[in-house]
């Protein structure tokens, strides 16, 4: 009986819990309900995606009872499957750590607020990755970005430039968001839908019209704009290295991820590969924009002394990545930006929980804070250390298979020139990561330097999605298969389904020289 | 001249978009910015409704007349929430003004700029000589 409401349990179980959290009288209240409602979503996205794996077939539930398409339905399959873990274990892993660094960070009056928005935030994320409804995919992409800004806004208890950075966020986000809304208006007057599955049958009626490719235009440049791609990532740098540093974990690790998940829904799974300008104008774009962001963040990442703002640019150029991923126009692509996507999330969740150690204790946290820092709070900087190491791709670190899939794939369709151009970016990380070891190691604390501490419970939420990024790139056969499964849903062909068994084949020689 | 008579609403509502497309990106002043956003995302609402509106349609009421032509309702449903999103994010967008202008004591584009620079530098200076 309860098993058939989990897709929307999932959704309203952290929706519910927000109102209650802001009316909690004392702090700590609001904190346990938001770890309750957040350990919940978690399980049941677990418990979704051990169904999916078992069975194979979608989930669809209708809402309150009403079929497709003239109902809304959410739909469980093997990429929203995927990705809700992904979503709701960092949201339950980032408000393990929000306790301690709420308390540092928040003016305590503020806590239960801070929750709820926390919870509005990370409802709509779930949502987004749920739905099948276009309509419904702008709903919730609203919920997720206004309690978005305010958490941003958040940060301007410790730091006034959090105000003028959720502002610009508002902007850019609301008209990243508009422009979605035109490009579904005009969907919705070609087609008379806006079923996400029903979309994609009645557009190949009047995929030759000039409003089709207009609102493909719309909608992509919307989503691009909230995915941070390159150039429209402006918004991102600001945002993440002002807000509280859990807002910055979550967020970094999540919000930008849900983005890429609703391009990969709408771009192959309404349009398809088949709709004209898709493989030379959009899959060009992207690798364009996905190569040029990838080395513009590297390079504004080398450059930079303040660490949040160095990683929030490094997410710029890993974002890049997903977006060549998605431009190879294969299913290898889609998987290899999948399994991105997962890792990604892990690694940035991993950096900046770490970094939150350290910015609850000093109000600027840059490279000069943590000079000498590795012998004072040596599990931190080892979690910043192995964080970084992932970025690049080091192997035994997931960041390795990432990269491994990326540049099978572009090899496999032809892109030689732009897997050897991926390969140097990702190695120009070095650069970045190899300043924090310097700074960390290799330089004496200076004597004036304040004290940094680190306890076991701060650190060991960085730790878990530490040891699970290496965890994922020593054992990533489960991950690889799942990923590839999701990629299917967008459409199987040949390509894909050979690659799947070679990968997997790459994996288990990995596993054999360990 | 007719092709643009028969979709005068297309038109309208593309000059009103681009209005206030142009005040979000062109202005300095925030609270312009957010009068921008606001005829930007109105401009799109009225693209739905236009679209949803029947020559001759009325209100969409049940009546048991099966030849009753009536306007499709499903576009302004939509825009209804999309109104509630918009008013929304007009509050959340004016009050993070108003508390800009508390920390900063300025709502200029170009004026916050130079605040905020001196603020990275104060950074900056914390940072290489520490107290």
């Amino acid at each position: 009986m309860m098993m058939q409401h989990l897709p929307i349990l999932q959704v309203i179980l952290p929706l519910l819990a927000a109102p209650f959290a802001a009316l909690a009288s004392r702090r700590h209240w609001a904190w346990h309900l938001t770890l309750v409602a957040t350990a919940g979503a978690f399980a049941i996205s677990l418990l979704l995606l051990a169904t999916i794996l078992r069975t194979g077939t979608p989930i669809i539930y209708d809402l309150g009872g009403w079929p497709a398409p003239i109902g809304i339905v959410y739909v469980i399959d093997s990429a929203s499957a995927f990705v809700l873990p992904v979503v709701s274990g960092i949201g339950f892993i980032a408000t393990l750590a929000a306790r301690h660094l709420v308390i540092a960070e928040i003016d305590a009056r503020d806590h239960p607020l801070f929750f709820a928005a926390w919870l509005l935030t990370l409802a709509g994320m779930l949502g987004q990755v749920t739905t099948g409804d276009a309509f419904n995919i702008f709903v919730f992409l609203e919920i997720s970005s206004l309690s978005g800004y305010a958490l941003v806004a958040m940060g301007a208890g410790r730091d006034r430039r959090a105000l003028p950075a959720a502002f610009n966020y508002l902007i850019l986000g609301t008209v990243g968001a508009t422009f979605y809304v035109i490009g579904l208006g005009l969907l919705y007057m070609l087609t008379g839908t806006l079923n996400l599955a029903d979309l994609s049958v009645r557009l190949a009626d009047v995929e030759n019209l000039r409003p089709a490719y207009v609102a493909l235009a719309f909608i992509a440049l919307g989503l691009f704009l909230k995915m941070a791609l390159f150039p429209l990532h402006l918004w991102l740098a600001p945002a993440y290295s002002h807000a509280p540093s859990a807002v910055t974990a979550l967020m970094a690790a999540t919000a930008t991820k849900v983005s890429v998940y609703v391009l990969i829904r709408i771009l192959f799974g309404v349009f398809g590969f088949e709709f004209p300008y898709m493989t030379q104008a959009v899959g060009g774009l992207l690798l364009t924009l996905g190569l040029l962001g990838a080395f513009v963040g590297t390079f504004a990442a080398i450059v930079e002394t303040d660490l949040k703002r160095l990683f929030a640019q490094s997410s710029i150029a890993q974002l890049g990545y997903m977006a060549i991923g998605l431009g190879i126009m294969t299913s290898a692509g889609i998987a290899a930006s999948f399994i991105h996507l997962f890792n990604h999330a892990l690694m940035k969740g991993a950096l900046f929980l770490a970094l939150g150690v350290i910015a609850a204790q000093t109000t600027h946290l840059s490279l000069h804070t943590i000079k000498g820092a590795g012998r004072q709070i040596p599990m931190t900087m080892t979690a910043i250390l192995l964080g970084g190491l992932a970025l690049i791709g080091v192997p035994l670190t997931a960041g390795f298979i990432s990269k491994l899939y990326l540049i099978r794939a572009l090899i496999d369709s032809g892109l030689w020139a732009i897997a050897a151009v991926t390969f140097v970016s990702s190695a120009l990380a070095l650069v970045y990561v190899w300043k924090i070891v310097e700074h960390a190691w290799f330089t004496e604390r200076p004597e004036n330097a304040p004290v940094l501490t680190e306890t076991p419970g701060q650190w060991a939420q960085a730790w878990i999605l530490v040891l699970a990024t290496i965890g994922f790139g020593i054992y990533a056969g489960p991950l690889v298969e799942a990923a590839f499964g999701a990629a299917q849903v967008f459409g199987p062909d040949i390509i894909q389904a050979t690659q799947t068994i070679e990968g997997l084949q790459i994996i288990e020689g990995l596993e054999g020289q360990e | 001249m007719s092709e643009i008579a028969a979709h005068w609403n297309y038109y309208l509502v593309i000059i009103l978009m681009m209005l206030g497309f142009y005040a979000v990106i062109a202005r300095g002043n925030m609270v312009k910015k957010m009068v921008g956003l606001n005829i930007f995302q109105t401009s799109v609402f009225m693209l739905y409704i236009s679209v949803g509106k029947i020559n001759g349609g009325t209100a969409p009421i049940l009546t048991g007349d099966p030849a009753s032509v009536y306007s499709n309702p499903l576009p302004h449903v939509l825009i209804l929430t999309a109104i509630v999103v918009g008013v929304a994010t007009t509050a959340v967008g004016y009050a993070l003004i108003i508390r800009i202008y508390e920390s900063y004591g300025t709502i200029e584009d170009d004026e916050l700029a130079v605040l905020i620079d001196s603020d990275e530098d104060a950074c900056e200076r914390a940072n290489t000589e520490p107290a």
